[in-house]
């Protein structure tokens, strides 16, 4: 991957749909592209040849035919064509010929689909007429793949029904009838005095919050509205959508672009895309009646994550799937402990670390949790229920397959079951005097989520770590300097450095010398940026907006993530499905060629990225 | 009119390249060239259309192996089907001398570049981890192929070899071989050249920028898979045409 060909980027910017687009995207375009010679009379596509790219012509001319040999169009310098084939299931519809000597440049499927998703106008110029509905209709067909594939920008079906905050109840109401619609978008202005969401109603808040407390007809829509809205992004996937609203237990999503409201989809517009999946594996953890049921669920939770993984899931979709069932077999060990000790005698909120804070949680990850109390709390007279608590969690969590954590990081721990002006004094320390020791063993806390109770707290903490860690120039260089601790397992030679004796003689770690390493390189970044992101993707994605980096460095870096990510899955499919316990161990010699190659590819990424902290702090 | 088909080919003695990677492995003393040579090279008898290339450009100080030093190297991975040019590489090395203005006219890396550059030595595994089974292409042999002898030879006190497919001299060999070609010569008409850029335009291939050590090398790749596309059967063996 070179930026250097220049020439290539030049050309494609000088015609459509690519003259539209920034120019480091169309860099970034040039990088991934092939390239291919087709002598005058040379047949490049047969009808029903599978492909997984299109083609843009660099010079020479084209013919492209119908089935039925008739000629469709002839295609010069500039032109592109195989993108029907894409939207068609990868089947050439149109068989194309060398009219002249002729050289293409060839640009993966991927890189296409990017392009259609994240630009309109590339996706306009591609996809013309009514082939967008087409290839929904296609995605439609596959069932489970759509909700993994799908984009959500492709669930908005109707125009955004809106009404401004000053309406009255008795305008939404008339305005929800006319529309057909069972929500409504509340607008507001801005400080800038564009408009901007203030928040939705829906048919039950004008039951509930309306009817039922007898409010007069000119009541503003304001007063009835559920504010502070969760939203997703448009080009999220359906999937993602989904395990918003399980999260957060809500009906109704905002859907966002350019941090405007393009539409709102529902849960009925998601069921539909919904058939025998991971809804129902939440539904029933939830619904778990004792801890005999909620160890049963190991097994379905197992089956969906094999399901996912074999149905091609990226690793952010698996990771996040897994760590919702986590969170929520955590909130039921919550409540199923309360059932026995009774109500905390003091608020209190059950916190997640690591893996599971980052949405990255894999089967057989290990539990980190702590316990934030609140301040009033008396060691004496509260600490007794709080430790049975603890207890009864983790002791839960093990049970359903969660190993105890090794480092001991779980709320058994005295000292990881505090007052939260204890915990901000923890961070303060880490941050403000750190040690090498110290921050060894505690980098793991800056990945943390809120799971039961106060999770506002835990929201607070973040905020805390973000404001003080970046302007630590101190800690971060304590904090990169432990992210050097494992190196990849590369030899001089670019060759796999394999573990020589042992149970797992000629293997190697994929998490403790890939992932994990670039996961704590990422985290220093973001700690750097004062992003409150936690999973690594994201935190990628916020690195990446800052400028940080060097371009092209966060992309790199993701995809590195992404497939030392999917070899991990995949193995860990694999021993579920062998019925072995799971592990992190790879034999290269078990691995495609193909697979070989990009991990070394990637631990190169890292082993570069390691120089470049190095150097950095 | 008549037409007079491009001379045949005499054999020439090239020399059995598997025997002299075998060879050479054994008696290479820098665990570089061991490991390079030890990754052996495909047989004579392979089909082209089942050999992986390498398009190889270097770009000089000037044009004595002796002398002058490397600046840049871009290498291009290929087969008959497909140039992967998503998967090439691209390295400027400090040559670690100054660079003569004339010869950064020719190639635009200028001085600061270079000194934020690594020397040679520390590309020379990566390059050789690229060129390791694959079989090398280039325009005109002798640049690529004495550079990195001689840059070899000094830093690490031994040299290199290995085979390579020339196609300037596929060109030469379809255009200043034949009687047409004489013919011309000698009437001072419709002179052949075979440099890099005037051959890709036989081949109605594009005009790339030339003098930047990738985009040669893709060049290079291109106008490779174009002679293969009119001048060679996908079947014929590789040790026909390497050198």
């Amino acid at each position: 991957m070179e930026v250097e060909l220049v020439d290539i980027s030049e050309h494609l910017r000088r015609f459509e749909p690519f003259d539209e687009l920034p120019e480091e995207v169309v860099n970034g375009i040039a990088a991934r592209v092939d390239v291919r010679y087709f002598k005058a009379g040379s047949t490049i596509l047969s009808s029903g040849e599978t492909i997984h790219e299109i083609y843009f012509i660099r010079s020479g001319a084209v013919e492209v035919y119908r089935r039925n040999g008739a000629l469709y169009n002839r295609l010069e310098e500039g032109a592109i064509f195989g993108q029907l084939s894409l939207l068609m299931q990868n089947r050439v519809r149109f068989p194309a010929k060398a009219l002249e000597d002729t050289l293409l440049y060839i640009i993966p499927e991927d890189v296409f689909n990017e392009l259609c998703e994240k630009y309109d106008s590339f996706a306009d110029f591609v996809e013309i007429g009514g082939k967008t509905r087409l290839r929904q209709a296609v995605s439609r067909a596959q069932q489970m793949n759509d909700v993994m594939r799908t984009r959500i920008q492709k669930l908005l079906t109707r125009d955004l029904v809106s009404i401004d905050a000053k309406a009255s109840v008795y305008d939404a109401g008339c305005k929800m009838t006319e529309e057909g619609v069972s929500c409504l978008l509340i607008t507001g202005a801005n400080n800038d005095s564009s408009s901007a969401i203030a928040g939705i109603v829906t048919d039950r808040d004008l039951r509930t919050r309306f009817i039922a407390e007898g409010l007069p007809l000119d009541t503003p829509v304001s007063a009835i509205m559920s504010g502070d809205l969760i939203t997703v992004e448009a080009q999220e996937y359906v999937f993602e959508a989904m395990l918003c609203m399980l999260r957060y237990n809500i009906h109704h999503l905002p859907v966002m672009r350019n941090k405007r409201c393009i539409g709102m989809i529902s849960i009925s517009d998601l069921l539909r895309y919904e058939s025998q999946n991971s809804l129902l594996v939440v539904a029933r953890i939830l619904r778990a009646q004792d801890m005999e049921e909620l160890i049963r669920m190991k097994g379905e939770m197992d089956a969906s994550f094999i399901r996912m993984v074999n149905e091609g899931a990226n690793s952010h979709m698996v990771g996040s799937a897994m760590s919702v069932f986590g969170r929520s077999i955590k909130q039921r060990l919550m409540e199923l402990a309360q059932e026995q000790l009774g109500p905390p005698p003091v608020p209190c909120c059950l916190m997640a670390m690591g893996s599971m804070a980052r949405d990255e949680l894999l089967p057989g990850g290990d539990q980190d949790n702590a316990l934030i109390l609140d301040d009033s709390y008396d060691e004496k007279l509260h600490d007794s229920y709080f430790k049975q608590l603890a207890s009864f969690v983790c002791d839960g969590l093990a049970a359903c397959g969660y190993s105890y954590c090794s480092g001991g990081i779980m709320a058994t721990e005295k000292k990881w079951r505090q007052p939260l002006s204890v915990w901000r004094n923890y961070f303060q320390q880490w941050i403000e005097k750190p040690t090498n020791e110290a921050l060894l063993h505690s980098s793991i806390f800056f990945d943390l989520d809120g799971v039961w109770g106060e999770i506002q707290w835990v929201e607070k903490l973040k905020e805390q770590i973000a404001r003080k860690a970046k302007n630590s120039p101190k800690f971060l260089s304590y904090l990169a300097r432990n992210s050097l601790n494992r190196t990849p397992p590369l030899g001089f030679f670019k060759d796999f450095v394999l573990e020589e004796d042992g149970k797992y003689k000629n293997s190697m770690d994929l998490k403790r010398r890939g992932s994990a390493p670039l996961v704590a390189l990422i985290r220093v970044y973001t700690l750097a940026i004062g992003s409150t992101a936690q999973n690594s993707f994201e935190r990628l994605e916020h690195i990446r907006e800052s400028g940080l980096l060097p371009a092209g460095h966060t992309h790199t870096l993701h995809d590195a993530l992404e497939f030392i990510s999917m070899v991990r899955l995949r193995n860990h499919a694999h021993l579920l499905q062998e019925g072995q316990e799971v592990n992190n161990k790879v034999n290269p010699e078990n691995l495609s060629q193909f697979d070989r190659r990009n991990l070394k590819e990637a631990f190169q990424v890292l082993n570069n990225a390691q120089k470049f902290i190095k150097f950095r702090y | 009119m008549l037409y007079f088909p491009p001379e045949k080919k005499k054999p020439r003695a090239t020399p059995c390249w598997p025997d002299v990677f075998v060879r050479r492995a054994a008696e290479a003393r820098s665990p570089l060239l061991q490991y390079y040579y030890g990754g052996g090279v495909v047989d004579g008898d392979t089909p082209l259309s089942k050999v992986l290339f390498l398009a190889l450009d270097i770009e000089t100080t000037g044009l004595h192996p002796g002398r002058d030093a490397i600046v840049s190297i871009g290498a291009v991975p290929f087969t008959l089907e497909r140039i992967f040019s998503s998967r090439s590489r691209y390295w400027v090395v400090n040559p670690g001398r100054p660079l003569t203005p004339d010869s950064v006219v020719i190639h635009g890396i200028t001085h600061s570049r270079i000194l934020n550059s690594p020397d040679l030595m520390e590309v020379i595994p990566d390059l050789l981890a690229v060129m390791a089974g694959a079989v090398i292409v280039v325009h005109c042999r002798q640049v690529e192929r004495l550079f990195l002898d001689a840059a070899l030879r000094k830093s690490i006190g031994e040299g290199i070899d290995f085979p390579v497919i020339d196609t300037m001299e596929i060109e030469a060999s379809y255009f200043r071989r034949g009687v047409r070609y004489w013919l011309s010569q000698f009437f001072g008409l419709n002179r052949y050249s075979i440099r890099l850029a005037d051959s890709r335009t036989r081949y109605h291939l594009p005009q790339y920028r030339p003098h930047h050590a990738l985009t040669d090398a893709l060049a290079t790749a291109e106008l490779f898979q174009a002679q293969a596309a009119c001048r060679f059967d996908p079947d014929m063996p590789v040790k026909e045409i390497w050198l």
